[in-house]
């Protein structure tokens, strides 16, 4: 299908941009890589009269590091994610999650800023998020915000950002050599979102769990979100099997979870668990090969 | 009633540079189809699910269906008339005839697009590896065996033809 008619115009820099959304009001979008928004175009289900594109905005786009701090820039395609160094260095994580995010194709043109902001529940960017202890510096007519990645996904393709504001860049914290990070997800077919995953990411202090716990979840409600509780279970404690069995089946007990055409409630339910333990399983056998090496 | 304003746009395909008049909400694919005539680009799904629309920006492939033209001023495409001829095939399009790697040939362009760009960084593929690099391109007809083969028989053709 064909999107609903619109006008265009390409924004030269961030100021132009709010400058823009601002004249035009809601009903104007900021494209970024628009392997989502335009297929919701396509669909119908979007039909912003102004389309305002940000791709010509050069120094939106770019990875660096800041003292502790790992800085990419909202329009850093995920092609670029996965070439860094970096970023496999500094944030593992994503290193383990991008290979699931669609196909090559997509990831040439996508970026993680037009991910976040779109806020699909299944997708797998929000959730790394979540696990990273993402920070989202956001500008608007008013002045600069940082929002963190708890506060962000409010609900199904909704985050907290307003409509007159655009995301500039996502901080992360840098990884410790102590720390282990985990993916997991089960889809239908490669390359699909997820209908359900689990990343997580685990402090270690010698065979021992400290309270930094992460668990992060996605594809089962309208937003991603984390197990608090099972991230409880685990901190401070020597991660045994029978406790990352526990905390699994808990993470899969408190986690909000919903039917649709894809799954049932108690599908997903089941899938999540699954998904807890392998990540779980996966961050500590990766520490136990990187201890082994060292 | 005035529709939205329509843009010049100029881009290179294939080497040539090109302008085209188009409104806003025309796709990449549909310019290089309707505007300019190269249908070898083929539109299946129009969502970036089924990869015929395949083409290589700046060397990379994208899906031409999820970018609109007005977006790709400046840029370098290469289309599937951009990849090989008739007189002179690339050794994937020598491969896919050699190996029987397509029935209807609906997906072929994007499946050759996508594999060019994959063979340039990977001389030596494997089975996994082609399946991964076209696991974005849907085919419906063959079942993707003779597709794999005809990828690895182009490498081995690349392979062969160095000095």
């Amino acid at each position: 299908m064909k999107p609903a008619p619109f006008q265009y115009v390409a924004a030269e820099s961030v100021e132009h941009a709010i400058a823009l959304l601002t004249e035009h009001g809601p009903n104007a979008k900021l494209i970024a890589g628009g392997q989502s928004l335009v297929p919701m175009m396509n669909f119908r289900l979007a039909r912003p009269d102004w389309l305002i594109d940000i791709n010509r905005i050069s120094n939106l786009a770019g990875i660096r590091v800041e003292g502790n701090t790992l800085r990419i820039g909202s329009m850093t395609r995920y092609a670029d994610l996965e070439a860094s160094d970096t970023v496999r260095r500094h944030a593992p994580l994503l290193g383990l999650i991008l290979p699931h995010i669609a196909h090559a194709a997509i990831r040439n043109r996508g970026t993680v800023g037009g991910s976040v902001c779109h806020a699909d529940p299944a997708a797998e960017m929000p959730v790394a998020m979540l696990a990273l202890d993402a920070v989202f510096e956001v500008r608007g007519p008013v002045g600069t915000r940082r929002i963190a990645a708890n506060d962000f996904f409010l609900g199904q393709m909704t985050t907290a950002i307003e409509a007159d504001e655009i995301l500039t860049a996502i901080d992360l914290p840098v990884a410790r050599a102590e720390d282990a990070a985990g993916f997991s997800e089960f889809a239908r077919r490669r390359g699909d979102f997820a209908l359900a995953s689990a990343a997580v990411v685990l402090r270690l202090a010698g065979d021992q769990l400290t309270d930094h716990v992460r668990i992060a979840v996605g594809g089962l409600s309208e937003r991603p979100m984390r197990a608090r509780g099972a991230e409880a279970l685990l901190a401070g404690w020597n991660a045994e099997p029978a406790l990352i069995e526990r905390a699994a089946r808990e993470a899969a007990n408190e986690v909000d979870a919903g039917s649709d055409l894809h799954a049932t409630e108690s599908y997903r339910r089941h899938l999540v668990q699954t998904q807890v333990k392998l990540a779980l399983t996966a961050a500590l056998e990766r520490t136990r090969l990187a201890g082994a090496k060292r | 009633m005035s529709g939205p304003k329509q843009h010049d746009v100029q881009f290179t395909v294939n080497g040539k540079t090109e302008t085209v008049s188009v409104a806003p909400r025309t796709s990449l694919a549909d310019a290089l189809r309707e505007s300019l005539g190269l249908t070898g680009t083929h539109i299946g799904c129009e969502h970036g699910v089924c990869g015929a629309c395949t083409v290589l920006i700046e060397g990379k492939p994208m899906r031409s269906c999820l970018m609109f033209a007005v977006q790709a001023e400046g840029a370098a495409i290469t289309t599937i008339e951009g990849i090989g001829e008739a007189n002179a095939p690339h050794p994937l399009q020598r491969a896919f005839n050699e190996c029987h790697g397509l029935h209807c040939g609906f997906c072929t362009p994007g499946m050759i697009v996508t594999l060019s760009a994959f063979l340039r960084e990977n001389l030596k593929p494997t089975a996994a590896d082609v399946r991964e690099a076209i696991s974005g391109n849907l085919c419906m007809c063959t079942g993707y065996q003779n597709i794999v083969k005809s990828a690895l028989r182009a490498a081995e053709l690349i392979e062969e033809s160095k000095p």
